[in-house]
């Protein structure tokens, strides 16, 4: 197959690339033997070579979230084997496993459980074949330091001597005893990342960095109003730029050069004539669209006791609506990829969450047998969620095909902003009352976001539709209507979500998708009846919280951050809330405390930060901790800058000037103590952390100010004419 | 075609530039194959490009290569090895400062640059320096930490 003879001679003849992925030789022998790919066979996941080492396969991929350390760290503790031994394959589709994407923060919960099985799995199997040779029996002997050992002392077997470079051979078993964690040597231990050194010295070779011979730079050309045609092309125009090459394929417009600054220049040079297209609004009318959108169906996610007839009934009722606005993931570098489409297959390197999947896709776009299509995984970007990594593999791809040469695509920045799918818009309503004497006797969300697409492959790409090849039509959003249930004690509770159809702008996965701000909705209410009940906003959740683990993580938040016990707000411009979830409603437990000073011109600054994050078992505890970090960080930026602004053409917000994030002067001080339960399945860690974010931010600007926000972003105007129609003073 | 030479981590290299607007982002990343430097919006607004010219941090996505004749360019290849690391870099890898990395570039070359004026920043001074540079990660706590570790001083 060329795809690997030519790319053994890629790397010879560079030699110097250091790369994430398997070097020439290592890779030919792994293909020519034959390597299974199969999820369900052990050695899908992992190789022991006869020098003592191991390779282990993830078609999970670090994000820069710390997998490369962590999955090794699985890996070495079910083995027995040391951590310096193994070596890691990411996301190449045609050695690792179809693991599903790297998404909804399943890396270590899906990925590493896997992993781990599959390593106790071969485990169990070194230590029966050790047992025929020894004459002993299993439970008397163990894996330790790449060596099946009589556990009371002894000579005994390595790893090496006991397999054949066929592998295991075995199906791997889920049930296969994974060792006691009180043993732990790697797993719930700092291991350093191993890709940081390279990063810090400018040595990592990322998506971006990727070259290859006779490599071309190509740059997509895409209309000034979203969705217009492509009417006629002035070929005449590039005509001084050297080598450059138009490639059209009915509404996909690409330009490919030589040298990539020229490709640039040529990318701006060319003239090209669109027409129609357009958006159904523009974001200033979004929330108004959304709420007059008609809904396609309500679904009941969750009911308990009977909510109209409470509410009904009850004194005191509530009720408000909050907006979260369509945010990008605005990756801090713009997508890149690079495709080699060669006749009758296709290599393309992508940064993509899902190389598998997107792999299959690539196939059937380009006409290709998925066999004959293979996707190698570099590291981008951060992206949280799905951006436009696939898209720009695409575009590189029909470029490749059109013109029988590698092609890099590099998108720019205002690509990156103004196309990147977006995470969709939210107007989530709340209605709660209490009792007589205070208690909460009736709760009811309600979410209208648009509805997934059901079994949808993969999220649909621009190029594709540009150029009329095959491609599944519909909505990726990620759970949207997670997190609209309170997770506290309620006895009548309706929780509903109304299904729209579509949405303005693309779609897909964007960090803790619709999370946040149903999180915001449901923690501010907790806020709201608290108040109404008279109860300090800690006091008053624990009177509603039962689970001992949803407990622990508030009750040592309040420890943490010092939390001074208040019922009405303090209205002096400096004030502190709080904010809890159990993320997807059985994950991980976050609890969130903050502190924030509001100016006299509405400007918020968070000036302190506490959290509790329980996501059971914790392999890598660094890992966890900046992934937490991360998420609060982010998610105070998105809380008060960020939204997507368009016209009735396109997306407007198309650089950090028209889009800004948190900066430097934005952090505030943050403690965060992690609860580790090593007895405890691992849940996620990726983003279970910003959901309690904006909440948190949006009571203590309560406790600040007396007054509830309720439209994200919170920026200074929004704050001030807040401030001006309730006519609150201070400083 | 113009030529121009410019000195890049210690050595003069002559290049041949059709056309002097290129920046200097493009002349570093695909004529002498510095890749460390990063394109992150080519306007100036993120850093991610940042190199140190005759000590000052610059982006290099903006100006013309053409402006860089005869000045002393340091990238971030030749600020410091795995092997033998600068201590910013040191200290980013003591840290664990980065999640994906890719903003970390901009960070180490502006706070190599900080620390060359103010050689044991405070916090306070190494988030006034580092205001102009994106994270989108959410890395900048153990950024602030690493410069401030890599200078001395006490945070
Ligand atoms: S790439 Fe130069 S400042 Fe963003
Ligand atoms: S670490 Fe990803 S942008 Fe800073």
């Amino acid at each position: 197959m060329n795809i690997h003879t030519s790319r053994r001679n890629f790397l010879k003849s560079t030699g110097a690339l250091f790369i994430a992925i398997p070097f020439a030789s290592e890779l030919k022998a792994e293909v020519i033997s034959g390597k299974t790919v199969d999820a369900a066979q052990v050695d899908a996941y992992l190789a022991l070579h006869a020098d003592g080492t191991a390779t282990i396969y993830s078609g999970k991929v670090d994000l820069g979230t710390g997998l490369r350390a962590a999955f090794p760290q699985i890996a070495a503790e079910e083995l027995g084997l040391p951590i310096d031994k193994i070596k890691l394959i990411e996301g190449d589709t045609l050695l690792t496993p179809d693991q599903g994407p790297t998404s909804g923060s399943n890396g270590i919960p899906k990925g590493g459980m896997q992993l781990r099985q599959a390593a106790a799995t071969a485990r169990q199997a070194l230590i029966k074949l050790a047992a025929e040779k020894l004459g002993k029996p299993v439970n008397e002997l163990d894996a330790i330091n790449g060596e099946v050992r009589p556990k009371a002392g002894g000579a005994g077997l390595s790893f090496a001597s006991l397999i054949t470079d066929k592998g295991f051979e075995l199906k791997l078993d889920g049930k296969a005893p994974v060792r006691d964690s009180r043993m732990h040597q790697y797993v719930g231990k700092h291991v350093p990342r191993p890709d940081i050194p390279a990063k810090a010295t400018g040595r990592h070779v990322y998506m971006h960095d990727f070259d290859m011979p006779g490599m071309m730079h190509g740059r997509t050309i895409r209309p000034a109003i979203i969705g217009a045609e492509l009417v006629s092309v002035d070929e005449s125009s590039i005509a001084s730029i050297p080598g450059a090459k138009i490639v059209r394929i009915k509404n996909f417009l690409g330009v490919v050069a030589p040298d990539e600054w020229d490709v640039v220049r040529a990318a701006k040079m060319l003239k090209a004539e669109w027409k129609g297209g357009g958006l159904p609004t523009d974001s200033a009318g979004l929330r108004d669209y959304v709420k007059a959108q008609k809904v396609s169906s309500t679904e009941a996610l969750d009911k308990a006791g009977d909510f109209a007839t409470a509410y009904a009934a009850a004194p005191k009722k509530l009720s408000g609506e909050f907006y979260w606005p369509t945010q990008s993931h605005a990756s801090l570098g713009p997508s890149c990829a690079v495709a080699d489409v060669k006749e009758g297959e296709a290599t393309i390197w992508c940064s993509s969450q899902g190389t598998h999947r997107y792999a299959k896709h690539f196939a059937d776009m380009l006409g290709l047998p998925a066999n004959k299509m293979r996707v190698h995984y570099l590291d981008g970007a951060g992206c949280y969620g799905m951006n436009g990594h696939e898209d720009a593999a695409a575009d590189a791809a029909f470029m490749s095909k059109a013109i029988g040469k590698p092609v890099r695509v590099q998108w720019t920045r205002e690509d990156e902003h103004g196309l990147d799918p977006k995470g969709p818009p939210q107007v989530i309503t709340q209605e709660a009352a209490l009792s007589a004497d205070g208690k909460i006797v009736a709760w009811h969300t309600t979410m209208r976001c648009p509805k997934p697409t059901d079994k949808l492959p993969t999220i649909p790409l621009l190029s594709p539709v540009e150029a009329d090849a095959k491609q599944v039509k519909g909505i990726a959003t990620g759970s949207l209507s997670s997190g609209g249930k309170p997770p506290y004690d309620v006895p009548n509770l309706l929780v509903e979500v109304h299904w729209l159809e579509d949405t303005p702008l693309r779609a897909s996965h964007l960090r803790a998708p619709g999370k946040i701000g149903n999180c915001l909705a449901v923690e501010t209410f907790m806020d709201e009846l608290a108040l109404a009940a008279g109860k300090d906003p800690v006091e008053f959740r624990l009177a509603y919280l039962s689970d001992p683990r949803g407990r622990e993580a508030v009750e040592r938040v309040a420890k943490l951050f010092n939390w001074d016990k208040r019922v009405e707000p303090r209205r002096n411009g400096k004030g502190r809330g709080i904010g809890f979830t159990q993320y997807k409603g059985d994950e991980t437990y976050v609890a969130i405390a903050m502190e924030v000073d509001v100016s006299a011109d509405g400007h918020i600054k968070v000036t302190r930060v506490a959290a509790t994050h329980d996501c059971g078992q914790i392999i890598s505890p660094d890992g966890v901790r900046s992934q937490v970090e991360g998420c609060i960080l982010q998610t105070i930026g998105r809380t008060l800058f960020e939204e997507v602004k368009f016209d009735r053409n396109h997306v407007t917000s198309r650089d950090w000037a028209s889009y800004p994030i948190l900066t430097f002067p934005d952090v505030p001080e943050m403690k965060i103590e992690l609860i580790d339960r090593p007895n405890e399945p691992p849940r996620g860690a990726g983003e279970a952390a910003t959901a309690p974010v904006a909440a948190a931010l949006a009571n203590a600007v309560f406790d600040a100010t007396g007054i509830r926000l309720r439209t994200v972003p919170f920026t200074a105007a929004r704050v001030k004419s807040a401030m001006v129609e309730t006519g609150v003073k201070f400083g | 075609m113009a030529s121009i030479t410019l000195t890049v981590n210690g050595s003069a290299r002559t290049l041949d530039v059709r056309d002097p607007d290129k920046p200097l982002l493009y002349a570093l990343r695909n004529d002498l194959n510095l890749k460390g430097a990063k394109y992150g919006c080519g306007l100036g607004q993120c850093g991610a490009c940042t190199v140190i010219v005759d000590g000052e941090a610059v982006r290099s996505c903006t100006s013309p290569v053409s402006a860089f004749a005869g000045k002393k360019i340091t990238t971030i290849e030749g600020l410091g090895s795995p092997d033998k690391p600068h201590k910013v870099q040191a200290a980013f890898i003591a840290e664990q400062a980065a999640q994906c990395g890719y903003c970390t570039n901009g960070m180490v070359m502006s706070g190599a640059a900080l620390l060359e004026k103010t050689p044991k920043p405070t916090a306070e001074q190494v988030k006034d320096a580092l205001a102009q540079n994106l994270c989108r990660c959410g890395t900048h706590e153990r950024i602030v930490s690493a410069v401030v570790k890599a200078g001395g001083a006490r945070g």
